[in-house]
């Protein structure tokens, strides 16, 4: 159980170890480009670190990063025609940052300090807790430059239409600064949780 | 001639791959303490990213594209990385020692960053020619290096600054970043398409 939780929060791969941000800042410009992400990471994630944990115990040490990456090579390309298939709308938008999740260091992070020295159940729930923790994590990112760059979550106008829209927010400017407060937001409710 | 000088520019200041594309990333927060090693960083990833490109485009090219192979693209190009850097590594540590005591340690941490696989596949989707691609790469690797070292600048000095406790670390880092993609906003109207 402890295992599924501190990726929620504790570990969480975005705000507390920063792992992952190509994709976190470049495909969060609205909520729902977020939740695909996160979604699509879910699933390379639960795989690989179910396939890794399966055969620990064959694989030589000297070529493991070699083959882990070639498993999660293998799921990312069923993640990216899948999506070209179903959604092809949501392919274009995330365009080469789904291939990309091959080098997402939350991944091969994941396989290599966790999967690799774990039993198969305990292994695909930290999987699960990290995809999990990442999803809200994008899903909030992608919320706030959404509201604010678009006036919608969604897709739904959440203020009235005569609303100026702040560009700069769904730019890669607005990337930057969004989650460096909300990394030093996070840093605030952790101190305050502590000292409490 | 002109398309090449083209591609050098906008590779570099308009379309810089960590400020508008935010491909390594992590190097880019992680590394970009030390002037000096922000530049050994820079040089090996600028060597690695060079060669990365012109590698992947002569194997999709010649290899995939012909053998109607393309689904197989992403587990080759990560394959041609690692053994590339694998490659590399070895190459420098027994022809130059001096150089691989700068840049050694900055080799393992490439295969694992995006900006290199990243400027790979940019090369298939925009359907570059060789020249164009190996210039491609070697522009991507100096916009990187560039921002690196302007990032390490302002860190090294931000040392002396008072900065708000829960600011500390990765968040201030990523503000300034923020600040210097918007600065690099303003190369947008450098070339009138």
């Amino acid at each position: 159980m402890n295992d599924f939780i501190k990726g929620l929060w504790m570990e969480h791969p975005i705000f507390r170890q920063l792992l992952g941000m190509c994709p976190t800042l470049a495909v969060t410009t609205s909520a729902i480009n977020g939740l695909s992400m996160g979604l699509a990471v879910i699933f390379v994630l639960f795989f690989s670190s179910l396939v890794v944990s399966l055969i620990k115990k064959i694989v030589p040490p000297q070529v493991r990063i070699a083959v882990y990456t070639v498993i999660i090579a293998t799921f990312v390309t069923i993640v990216d025609i899948f999506f070209k298939a179903q959604f092809p709308e949501i392919s274009r938008a995330l365009g080469p940052y789904v291939p990309l999740i091959i080098v997402n260091c939350i991944i091969l992070g994941r396989c290599e300090a966790f999967a690799s020295k774990h039993t198969v159940f305990i292994s695909i729930i930290d999987a699960l807790g990290m995809g999990i923790g990442f999803t809200w994590g994008l899903l909030v990112l992608g919320s706030i430059r959404e509201f604010f760059g678009a006036g919608t979550v969604f897709g739904m106008h959440l203020l009235s239409k005569s609303y100026n829209p702040l560009i700069v927010m769904i730019l890669p400017a607005g990337a930057f600064l969004v989650l460096g407060f909300l990394v030093a937001f996070m840093n605030r409710i952790e101190k305050w949780r502590t000292s409490s | 001639m002109e398309n090449i000088l083209l591609i050098f520019i906008s590779t570099v200041l308009i379309n810089n791959i960590v400020l508008s594309y935010f491909l390594g990333i992590c190097p880019f927060l992680g590394v970009s303490g030390k002037l000096e090693s922000a530049f050994g960083m820079g040089m090996a990833v600028t060597f690695v990213m060079t060669l990365a490109t012109s590698i992947s485009w002569l194997i999709y090219h010649l290899v995939l594209a012909k053998w109607n192979l393309t689904f197989l693209q992403y587990v080759v190009f990560i394959l041609v990385i690692a053994s590339l850097v694998q490659v590399v590594e070895m190459f420098i540590r027994k022809f130059s020692p001096p150089l691989y005591q700068s840049l050694g340690i900055y080799l393992p941490l490439i295969t694992t960053n995006c900006a290199i696989l990243g400027t790979a596949l940019f090369m298939v989707t925009r359907e570059y020619g060789f020249l164009e691609s190996v210039v491609f790469g070697f522009s991507g690797g100096i916009g990187f290096a560039l921002v690196l070292l302007v990032m390490a600048g302002i860190r090294e000095e931000l040392n002396y600054a008072d900065v708000p406790v829960i600011f500390k670390g990765a968040s201030i880092t990523l503000i300034i970043a923020g600040l210097l993609a918007l600065v690099f906003m303003g190369f947008s109207g450098l070339i009138s398409s």
